[in-house]
């Protein structure tokens, strides 16, 4: 140390261009969040939270994000053992098939939902008929459309995590004794942990965030069908400040989940 | 086959690895007895051993063990793995990087249903045993290279098992912590009662650790006796390499070793006692004059045996002490050597291997 | 300077000319228009753009609440035209019109079903059926503003299933078959007429709809905007608008 106390030459500045660049590029992320935090009508906000468009919103959001993640883990996560360990024909089709929710617009997977578990649909008339259950525009329907567009990301990252994962030790765990069911549980998925970790909440949060498919496959009805994202969506047409106000409460929950998670969870991802 | 203390190891089958070679191998392994399978890498060991274990089934043949069949294609008998009693330690212990040393080595127990407070008795006793006491909390990642090699074996005995199948078992070791593990590994295979598979591309652990060595070169046993036979006559090439390598027991003191039919100057002037000495066929020189400048030993000799083997060649010395030599069969020509004709021999001290003994109980 | 920077400069400066000639007769035309003028303005977009073939008419449609919002954000447009008064009303509260708006149309409600009426519905009142899938546009948007105050005026209190976000996105649902029924504009039932039945709401409890239209102060083409205008509310631009159910004011 220098006799001013600083450090002088011995620690190196980071190189200003990356800093300068890298500052943009946050500021890409904060700006919008800052511009938001700007119209919470600050006084009103107890109020309006309270309100019941905002408490069922919220509620429904949190509900069927929820089980679409459960939905994903007891479905999700057996496809993403066959697809990383068995070798079937088709194997290819069938990843295009499980990625294709990422790439197509949600509202095309809504779209395609109505058209297959619709009342008039390939399954659905069927179903209906058989169970008199109907997806469409019931809050089962939004559980459906999240699962959608949300499981992918659970497949997609528990298979890359299994087909890295050295499946000698699955051999080792068999060399001891331990049965199919005991490998799975006790070494498998806990050798997977983070990737599983990082997968279920990618998972959620899309589950979370989800409009489009929602909207044209579930409909749209305060308390029944209407979560955050719909909420918000028409708010925006009439009531400036609930719309607002259910922003920040979708960012304050989605940070505050993404921010509570681990440091080694974030590295799987 | 049943050994005094109980049935072995009765392995006779083929199967093809991948598309490139197939392996054919006949092991009869009695309770007891350590049989080595020896070979370069690629050689087919680290199939054979998936074979035994349960990881791969063969295509021909039979596996038997402790008088059951393990697998038997032709009478469509397959047993899993998780149902064979045998306890392996793989190369790379693959010891469960999530779990403590503790989980690691009662895992066995617990996954056949050992209750949980009777496993971590068990596998404490074992972890005692191999002086892992004060480890049992820490995780894989945390510990040494020889403290992995224990865990891994203790996790392997613990399940009681009828056979031990031991793949590199010293491979993953830095050569200072391989020499002090093979004796514990020596001591603990002596100590198991049943029948004892080693796989090792090391030729010197194969000698010091087994009864019975069979040589796999392709997929193919190439040869197979006892240590003595093997080094003695050597009936391939790469048996005759592995022969090759000259293993003396002696007693050092003050940098000479007495091996008995001689005294050998020695560089390592620190170890004192038992000790084992490695010399390398090829880093002795042989001269039909008496050798000039520093080779701290030398001797007049006679030439018992030679082979010749392409560019090289091998060369049994007589009297005061046998040894066996390499040179370049250009060299045999240029010194004109031949069957009884006599030679002087020189070892440099330094190229002359020192081990402390301890440990090992045969003789060589 | 040599050629080749010239050239470049010259080539800049022409760019530059040629986005700034907004303000002539000719160009780009941002229109934002309800959602129940899309055929309707699609056909006048046809006709006008061959009767001026220097224009390109960019249509925006949504809901009038929507483009409001848009509007009051600062979105470019020319020109708005609006299924109600009300979302007109407030983008000139906000001083975002120049002039004066004008209604151009009129448009009547009609409740619309699947072909076939696989639900029986013969009038509003059905709508109180608990096991029928009954469809409205949301609140805000003016056919849903309009189809609550007739259903209002039958004394119907409607057992509804969801608030569509624009009345096209109500009308897709109905096609397929997946609601029972929903108000609409007579418009609209017209336009899918094949894949929709229409029903008619009595004149008592029928809302009539006022699209008013007006150039918008921000215009970035202003002098298009009047031409589009004087357009829509020519006798061609009428009958136009006839063709697809509306009515003249």
């Amino acid at each position: 140390m220098k006799a001013d106390g600083s450090l002088g030459q011995r620690t190196r500045r980071p190189p200003v261009l990356l800093v300068v660049l890298g500052s943009i590029g946050l500021a890409m992320f904060v700006v919008p969040f800052v511009g938001l935090l700007a119209r919470v009508p600050w006084s009103d906000l107890p109020a309006v939270l309270a309100s019941d468009v905002v408490t069922d919103a919220l509620r429904l959001s949190m509900v069927t994000s929820l089980m679409a993640t459960a939905i994903a883990v007891v479905v999700g996560i057996p496809l993403a053992w066959m697809m990383a360990r068995l070798d079937f024909r088709g194997r290819p089709l069938v990843r295009g098939l499980v990625t294709l929710p990422l790439v197509l617009p949600p509202v095309v997977g809504g779209a395609a939902l109505l058209f297959a578990l619709g009342r008039r649909g390939l399954v659905g008339e069927s179903l209906e008929q058989a169970t008199g259950l109907l997806l469409p525009f019931s809050t089962w329907g939004v559980v459906v459309a999240n699962t959608f567009v949300a499981m992918p990301f659970l497949v997609i990252t528990v298979e890359g995590a299994l087909r890295n994962l050295d499946q000698r030790y699955e051999g080792a765990a068999a060399s001891l004794g331990a049965s199919r069911w005991t490998v799975l549980r006790r070494v498998t998925l806990p050798m997977i942990g983070p990737s599983l970790v990082a997968g279920l909440v990618l998972t959620w949060a899309r589950a979370f965030g989800e409009f489009g498919a929602t909207i044209t496959f579930a409909g749209n009805l305060q308390g029944r069908t209407q979560t955050l994202p719909l909420a918000v969506f028409v708010a925006l047409e009439s009531d400036r400040d609930t719309a607002v106000a259910l922003s920040l409460v979708m960012v304050v929950v989605s940070l505050a989940v993404l921010v509570g998670l681990r440091e080694r969870w974030w590295k799987a991802l | 086959m049943e050994g005094a203390l109980g049935p072995g190891l009765e392995a006779d089958f083929g199967l093809r690895r991948g598309d490139s070679f197939q392996i054919d191998l006949s092991l009869s392994i009695p309770a007891g007895r350590t049989v080595a399978l020896l070979g370069p890498n690629g050689a087919g060991k680290s199939t054979a051993v998936a074979a035994i274990a349960g990881l791969l089934p063969i295509e021909s043949g039979r596996i038997g063990l402790a008088g059951i069949t393990l697998d038997h294609p032709s009478a469509d008998v397959l047993i899993p793995a998780e149902a064979r009693r045998i306890g392996v330690v793989f190369q790379d212990y693959l010891l469960f990087p999530h779990m403590t040393v503790m989980e690691n080595v009662a895992f066995g127990l617990r996954s056949r249903g050992v209750n949980r407070n009777e496993a971590m008795e068990r596998a404490g006793g074992w972890l005692e045993r191999l002086d892992l006491t004060g480890l049992e909390r820490r995780k894989p990642p945390q510990l040494s290279g020889g403290q992995a090699q224990r865990v891994a074996l203790a996790r392997a005995l613990v399940i009681d098992p009828d056979l031990l199948l031991l793949d590199e078992p010293l491979a993953a070791l830095d050569v200072t912590t391989r020499v002090e593990l093979r004796r514990v590994l020596g001591r603990h295979l002596a100590d198991f009662p049943g029948p004892r598979l080693v796989i090792t591309h090391d030729p010197t652990e194969a000698f010091l650790l087994a009864d019975e060595i069979h040589i796999i070169e392709n997929g193919v046993v190439t040869q197979s006796g006892s240590p003595d036979e093997i080094r003695l006559r050597p009936r391939t090439p790469y048996a005759a390499d592995l022969a090759g390598s000259n293993l003396l027991f002696g007693r050092a003191s003050h940098g000479q070793v007495d091996v008995g039919l001689h005294l050998l100057h020695v560089a390592e002037h620190e170890v004192e006692g038992e000790v084992l000495l490695t010399i390398r066929p090829s880093s002795i020189s042989l001269h039909r004059t008496p050798p000039e400048g520093s080779p701290r030993n030398a001797w007049e000799t006679t030439i018992a045996v030679m082979e010749r083997l392409g560019e090289r060649t091998r060369i049994r010395t007589g009297p005061p002490l046998p040894l066996t030599v390499e040179v370049t069969s250009e060299a045999t020509g240029a010194l004109a050597l031949g069957v009884g004709e006599a030679v002087w021999l020189a070892i440099k001290a330094t190229e002359i291997g020192v081990e402390p003994q301890g440990g090992y109980t045969r003789s060589v | 300077m040599n050629s080749a920077a010239r050239l470049l400069v010259a080539t800049f400066v022409l760019g530059a000319v040629t986005a700034c000639s907004g303000s002539s007769v000719e160009g780009e035309l941002l229109v934002s228009a309800a959602a129940s003028l899309t055929d309707a303005f699609a056909g006048m977009e046809s006709a006008f753009e061959d009767a001026n073939p220097d224009f390109d008419v960019v249509l925006n449609l949504g809901s009038s609440s929507a483009l409001r919002e848009q509007i009051l954000e600062g979105a470019p447009a020319d020109v708005f035209a609006s299924a109600n008064s009300s979302n007109m009303d407030q983008v000139a509260e906000a001083g975002e019109i120049s002039g004066e708006a004008k209604i151009f149309a009129t448009n009547s409600l009609q409740i619309a079903v699947p072909t076939g009426n696989p639900a029986e519905v013969t009038s509003l009142e059905d709508f109180a059926r608990e096991e029928l899938l009954i469809g409205l546009c949301a609140e805000d948007v003016p056919c849903g503003d309009l189809g609550r105050q007739a259903l209002a005026k039958a004394g119907v209190i409607p057992s509804i299933d969801t608030n569509e976000p624009d009345v096209r996105a109500l009308l897709t649902k109905i096609e397929a078959g997946e609601l029972d029924a929903g108000i609409t504009y007579v418009t609209d039932v017209l336009s899918a007429s094949g894949s929709v039945e229409g029903l008619e709401i009595p004149a008592e409890m029928n809302i009539v709809a006022e699209y008013p239209i007006a150039t918008l102060a921000g215009a970035p083409n202003p002098d298009a905007a009047v031409v589009w205008v004087e357009f829509v509310l020519s006798e061609k631009g009428q009958a136009i608008l006839t063709s697809y159910g509306f009515r003249s004011p």
